[in-house]
């Protein structure tokens, strides 16, 4: 069982908390000229990684937040929790990470 | 292969039972087959065995990183049934049923089929009416489902909470009655076995590591033993689609995740139809040796660490125990996790990859026992035909991209 820090709230069991999904998904920007294929792959198609994984998460049962964490989904380990808006990038160096 | 009867029985008591032969060869990796099926569980093991069987092919690998049967194959809930909502998924595992109650005789291994009935309960007016339409339409694809009044719910699982004032008061149930549970470890080594006859080569600890693909076509696997020449292969790994899929790559509209389940110490008999109930979030059966076989939703997020957490533990026990307060002493003996591979519309796919000569059968989700056969059966006869049976045409990767979903979680209301 995992506890996560949420940005706003401190640290808190994941049973507060609701996956949403991988971070940092861009959205076709012309939406009227993407294809059919393009759009199945923007909704549907997961990169699904076994080791760390951008991830978005909600503190449902908190504040109610939505929040971006790096994880490991083969140890479950946290390295960096980070707000939305911030890359990805930056959070690898985040102080707060592993 | 040796023939299991009650006289192979006699005759190897009277010889101390050395003579048994072993159930399958340990072959060494050869450099060449006709097709690689990656993936020794039992989807993977059944398809090499109908490309053996159905199709002709008489030089085929199954690759397998740990053991046959390691995966979720092993760590299923064991449970058979086929009364799902659409005409497609109805077909698909109707006939999955029809192979199950078939299969001891071909295999000639013992699976354990035991058809004690799957019953569904029913906790509200809402369940009923939802239902009443699911049971007509499931009469209208051939498929056996009955009603079940509450009396007959109290007769068919006693010391099941039947008082009106509880939490999820039972008012009714639907039963198939040619569900039911089958040894899932029986399934995939009797797959092995009689695929291993017809001469399967069957390669245990030895992991893909990548596929050699030229002008968008498979022409070869990398595997931690050697490397394999062959022009078709076959993927049906589950929780691990995406990391194979990555190999040769493309992506998948997969995520893994944690399915766990438990068992008690074993009792007495209490009942024999395997029990579901959706409101509560769990399923529960007696197995053969006693224990009470649990389990319930997904832990909510991706994870490849084959555990499961504590709260959806609770959650399940929890919910045994509004079921059947009289279980509230039981011990629980052990608690597992398989990575399942959960796709948005709850149904499989089965058939084509981006990459010619390679095909795949993966999300299956947290149902994947139940349709073994039909798994391994259509993947084969895709391969073989490089063009889908009619059974899975539908259930392509094709459908993520025209939108023609087959949604069978949010219609059906079953939990799987």
């Amino acid at each position: 069982m995992m506890t996560i820090k949420c940005p706003y709230c401190g640290e808190r069991s994941e049973a507060e908390y609701n996956f949403g999904g991988p971070a940092h998904l861009e959205r076709p920007s012309h939406a009227a000229e993407v294809s059919d294929k393009e759009w199945g792959n923007y909704l549907f198609m997961l990169d699904n990684v076994k080791g760390i994984s951008p991830e978005r998460w909600c503190h449902s049962h908190g504040c109610g937040r939505w929040f971006n964490i790096l994880r490991n989904t083969e140890t479950h380990e946290i390295l960096s929790i980070y707000k939305m808006g911030e890359g990805v990038k930056a959070a690898r160096g985040d102080k707060d990470g592993a | 292969m040796q023939k299991y009867s009650t006289l192979s029985l006699v005759r190897n008591a009277i010889s101390h039972h050395n003579g048994w032969q072993k159930a399958w060869r340990n072959p060494d990796l050869k450099s060449e087959y006709d097709a690689v099926v990656v993936g020794g569980g039992g989807h993977g093991l059944a398809t090499a065995y109908y490309l053996a069987k159905e199709h002709g092919y008489k030089n085929v690998a199954v690759i397998e990183a740990g053991w046959l049967g390691g995966g979720n194959t092993g760590r299923n809930t064991t449970i058979v049934r086929s009364n799902y909502l659409f005409p497609q998924s109805a077909k698909f595992y109707n006939f999955s049923l029809n192979l199950y109650e078939n299969m001891s005789q071909e295999l000639d291994f013992n699976i354990m089929l035991r058809q004690a009935g799957l019953l569904t309960l029913l906790h509200s007016r809402h369940d009923l009416e939802v239902m009443r339409r699911n049971i007509n339409a499931m009469h209208m694809n051939g498929i056996d489902s009955d009603w079940v009044t509450p009396d007959e719910v109290a007769h068919i699982a006693p010391g099941i909470n039947m008082s009106e004032d509880a939490r999820f008061p039972i008012v009714g149930g639907i039963l198939q009655k040619r569900g039911g549970v089958a040894r899932h470890d029986g399934v995939a080594w009797g797959y092995a076995r009689a695929g291993d006859a017809l001469g399967v080569d069957i390669i245990q600890m030895c992991a893909v590591t990548g596929f050699d693909i030229k002008n968008g076509e498979v022409v070869g696997v990398q595997t931690a033993k050697g490397h394999i020449k062959t022009k078709k292969v076959a993927i049906a790994v589950a929780g691990h689609s995406s990391v194979l899929a990555e190999m040769a790559g493309f992506r998948l509209p997969v995520s893994s995740m944690a399915l766990q389940a438990c068992v008690s110490e074993p009792l007495k008999p209490v009942f024999d139809a395997a029990i579901m109930s959706p409101a509560t979030g769990i399923y529960i059966s007696q197995s053969d040796k006693g224990e009470l076989v649990m389990g319930g939703a997904l832990d909510a997020y991706p994870s490849y660490a084959q555990r499961g957490n504590i709260n959806t533990l609770e959650h399940i026990i929890s919910g045994v125990i509004e079921l059947f307060p009289c279980f509230s002493r039981i011990k629980l003996m052990r608690q597992w996790a398989g990575i399942v591979d959960i796709v948005h519309d709850s149904s499989p796919i089965i058939g084509h990859t981006p990459v010619k000569g390679m095909y795949i059968n993966c999300g299956f989700g947290t149902g994947g026992f139940k349709a073994t056969p039909a798994g391994g059966w259509t993947l084969a006869y895709t391969l073989a035909n490089d063009r889908p049976h009619k059974m899975n045409e539908d259930f392509s990767l094709k459908r993520f991209e025209t939108g023609a979903f087959i949604d069978e979680m949010g219609a059906a209301g079953i939990a799987h």
